[in-house]
């Protein structure tokens, strides 16, 4: 490293923890040398890439629409095994289970521990009634594990995390050709918009964790329906105030803004799944073949897969991890902490010191 | 030799196989038992640390150094050449009664990275006559910060993420450059410290030991400081990337200093240096003094670790001493884990049962003041009724009396003004001009002295005068 001329931000606001008075500092120091407060940012490098990653992500929808070939491609590794296996039993479980699969994955010497939680029965009851029951409980269970560990007085160096930082909610293309435009009577079908089974489950996961949507086996959708169909499902879920990943709350500075307003625009993200390689052009990329063409999946023009793919891993990871850990987590804990503030237990004066401002011991 | 060699290959392959099996087997603890696998594309999280790098970037450091020292060992002059900034610190005087810390922020940026730098100065530290309180001032400050940080991660609603970390990272300790070994105060010092913060002990003003003498007073301090069982912080060695030269710097412990705020032309550049008669010691010149090595390892290689330390070590010791301190337990009474629910709840009861008391405690000490001025006052009254009392009879006493003489003297006056009456009677009677002349008045010059010698008395006078 060279030596270089720094200017330094003259000494701001001095403050004070003792009571000596302090004259504030001179204005602007010239520089000769070279500190080297930049080198922290390798010295950080170094140590995360030492203790490794942690990323969970769940993936809700119903069965068959691809989700475990989606986490496979996502992954580029046989991460989930598909449900329905040639020569395997397709079982539609009664109610919605969660399985759970780690593996350890690497690539230029970062280590990811990666936790798929799949929900295979999600939808597929004649009877939906709260399916989504599960799946929070799941997720809220998570948030208990970590806070009992942070809690204790003896605590872990690293509390191992395995909160849900990424719930990824696959959405049926309705088919336009399934009975019509707008409402005949008798006939009830929704036409290209969020199903009502849809709207309930994000809107109540939405509270608790990052809900990415993203439309499942596009293509049977041709560009200008898939246009539309986005159109209205963003306008939906703007009607029903649910706020999914990235959320408009929590933008931090004008560049995030920016930068998560165009990924808002192209919110819901609609995917392509495949995992077999084909010969197109010389080059081998994954697609699936039909007899009108192959569908390549990380090519921008056929499918949104790159865009998700981006958002998710190479752009947002941090971010969802950060968001989970800071906004859901924070917000868990603090309907936890209240719950013993029941009313039976304080006398007609109060417990002294209760409220959201006050420390709690 | 033919069965030897089979059995020495025999051998080798049974111990490659081991070692084949060691190996996996460690990989496999590496990954706490999980699967690897393989990756047959580019996926990209490989872009994690730089994402986790940018997040850090945003938010911004917190670095907080603590400097224990005697006055004038040098210290402020060596902030301002490390960070290579004149930071304003007023030079304080020998005199000061006791030990007080001073703390000061300031925000400095390099390239994209800002640095929230608190220097949190110790002044009057050694100059007392007594100095048997010096350091626990300083004590009281690192644990005054590690309980702010608890205090805001106990909260229901926290915001740790903005939270402004003033936990000490690391601690200078300047040891005075006597050459010959370390004083009381120091090691007291630095024993009660060693388990609250990273210390790094510095030899301060080192241009006035020569080489020698400096090897034999560093071997000193050390075997000092290892005799009494204190424990500095030492760089850490477990990263093969850094290991190497932080063993190096752990043999050159502790580092002897010099701090310039004057530049002296050297050459053609401007250095940091101090000049004398008999040469100019150059503060970034390694043969020199330790300066470089020093800010090599406090900045450019081991931020982070202190950072972390404090944390995940220090940060830690204080949280347990002080929930146990607060009666809080991970294990019951029955040997099983008690839920943090009950444990609130327990607490928040014995809390909110002492209040009570407390508050019952003072309501009756309230009543009993009050009664006991209600009886002062009491008494006060009745006094002064008794006294008002008193007062009348005296009053009537007196006036009675007054009435008597009252009448006493009226009585007088009466009598008085009667006999003035009749001696004017009397005298208005035929005078008589030569009583002594006629026998006739002889008889009545008897009666007139007879008349005269009984005007004196009150009682006979009408009856004399009937004569």
């Amino acid at each position: 490293m060279e030596p270089e001329e720094h200017s330094m931000e003259p000494p701001a606001t001095p403050e004070e923890e003792m009571p000596l008075t302090a004259a504030p500092g001179p204005a602007g120091c010239q520089l000769f040398g070279y500190v080297g407060i930049e080198a922290v940012l390798d010295q950080m490098k170094v140590k995360t890439m030492k203790m490794g990653f942690e990323f969970n992500i769940m993936v809700v929808g119903q069965s068959g629409l691809g989700k475990s070939t989606m986490v496979n491609t996502l992954f580029k590794s046989k991460v989930s095994r598909k449900a329905s296996q040639p020569g395997q039993e397709e079982r539609i479980p009664k109610t919605v289970q969660l399985q759970s699969v780690t593996h350890v994955i690497e690539e230029k010497g970062v280590k990811m521990k990666l936790t798929v939680t799949d929900t295979p029965g999600f939808g597929d009851q004649i009877n939906n009634e709260n399916c989504w029951d599960p799946i929070i409980k799941y997720i809220n269970e998570q948030y208990e594990r970590y806070l009992r560990e942070e809690i204790l007085i003896t605590r872990k160096r690293k509390i191992p995390d395995t909160r849900v930082h990424g719930c990824v909610y696959f959405v049926m293309v309705v088919p336009p050709w399934g009975g019509g435009h707008g409402g005949h009577a008798g006939v009830m079908v929704v036409l290209g918009r969020l199903r009502p089974l849809d709207l309930e489950f994000m809107r109540r996961l939405s509270k608790i964790v990052n809900v990415v949507p993203v439309i499942a086996k596009a293509d049977t959708l041709t560009l200008e329906e898939r246009a539309e169909f986005k159109q209205r499902i963003q306008e939906d879920l703007k009607t029903h105030a649910i706020s999914v990943y990235p959320q408009e709350d929590f933008d931090q500075d004008p560049d995030d803004r920016a930068l998560n307003d165009r990924i808002r625009e192209k919110i819901p993200f609609a995917v392509v799944g495949a995992d077999q390689e084909h010969q197109v052009n010389g080059k081998r990329v994954l697609g699936r073949k039909t007899k009108w063409g192959i569908i390549e999946v990380e090519n921008p023009a056929h499918c949104e897969f790159p865009l998700l793919q981006d958002l998710l891993i190479r752009s947002h990871l941090q971010d969802l991890k950060d968001i989970t850990h800071n906004v859901h987590y924070e917000s868990y804990r603090v309907r936890r902490l209240n719950e013993s503030n029941r009313p039976e237990l304080s006398s007609p004066n109060g417990l002294p010191g209760k409220g959201e401002g006050g420390s709690d011991l | 030799e033919q069965t030897n060699c089979d059995l020495f290959s025999v051998y080798g392959f049974h111990l490659g196989l081991f070692t084949l099996f060691r190996s996996y087997s460690f990989l496999q603890n590496k990954n706490d038992g999980y699967r690897t696998l393989p990756l047959s594309g580019h996926v990209g999280f490989g872009s994690l640390p730089d994402q986790l790098v940018k997040k850090s970037i945003k938010q911004g450091f917190c670095f907080n150094i603590l400097c224990i020292g005697e006055t004038g060992s040098g210290k402020s002059t060596l902030i301002n050449s490390l960070f290579n900034t004149t930071f304003d610190d007023p030079v304080s005087s020998h005199f000061l009664p006791s030990v007080k810390l001073r703390a000061q922020t300031y925000e400095l940026q390099e390239a994209n990275v800002l640095l929230k730098l608190t220097i949190v100065n110790t002044v009057g530290f050694g100059d007392q006559i007594n100095k048997e309180n010096s350091y626990q001032p300083i004590v009281d400050y690192i644990d005054a910060q590690f309980e702010a940080y608890l205090q805001e991660e106990l909260k229901i609603k926290r915001s740790l993420f903005s939270y402004h970390d003033t936990r000490i990272h690391v601690c200078l300790y300047f040891i005075s450059p006597t050459g010959h070994s370390l004083k009381t105060l120091d090691l007291l010092a630095m024993k009660s410290l060693d388990s609250k913060v990273n210390i790094i002990p510095i030899i301060g003003k080192a241009d006035s030991i020569s080489k020698t003498e400096l090897q034999k007073f560093k071997n000193k301090i050390m075997s000092e400081l290892v005799s009494n069982g204190v424990q500095i912080y030492q760089f850490p060695t477990d990263d093969e990337t850094i290991s190497k030269i932080n063993t190096i710097m752990n043999g050159h412990l502790p580092f002897a200093v010099v701090g310039s705020t004057e530049e002296v032309r050297i050459g053609n550049k401007m250095v940091r240096a101090r000049q004398y008669p008999w040469g100019i010691v150059q503060v970034e010149n390694e043969n020199h003094c330790d300066f470089v090595k020093l800010r090599e390892m406090l900045i450019c290689t081991n931020m982070e670790d202190l950072r972390e330390q404090t944390h995940a070590r220090h940060y830690e010791l204080y949280r347990r001493c002080r929930l146990e301190e607060m009666g809080f337990r991970d294990i019951g009474p029955e040997n099983k884990p008690v839920s943090l629910q009950e444990a609130y709840e327990a607490k928040r009861h014995e809390f909110y049962l002492e209040l009570q008391r407390k508050e019952e405690e003072m309501r009756q000490q309230f009543v009993q003041r009050v009664k006991e001025k209600e009886a002062i006052l009491k008494e006060a009254e009745q006094k002064v009724h008794a006294k008002f009392e008193e007062r009348m009879l005296a009053l009537q006493e007196v006036k009675l009396k007054l009435e008597k003489k009252k009448k006493v003297l009226e009585d007088e006056i009466a009598m008085f003004v009667e006999k003035k009456a009749n001696a004017e009677v009397l005298q208005s009677q035929p005078s008589v001009s030569t009583p002594l002349l006629s026998l006739k008045k002889d008889k009545d010059r008897k009666k007139y002295v007879l008349m005269l010698v009984i005007r004196g008395s009150k009682k006979k006078f009408l009856h004399i005068s009937l004569l």
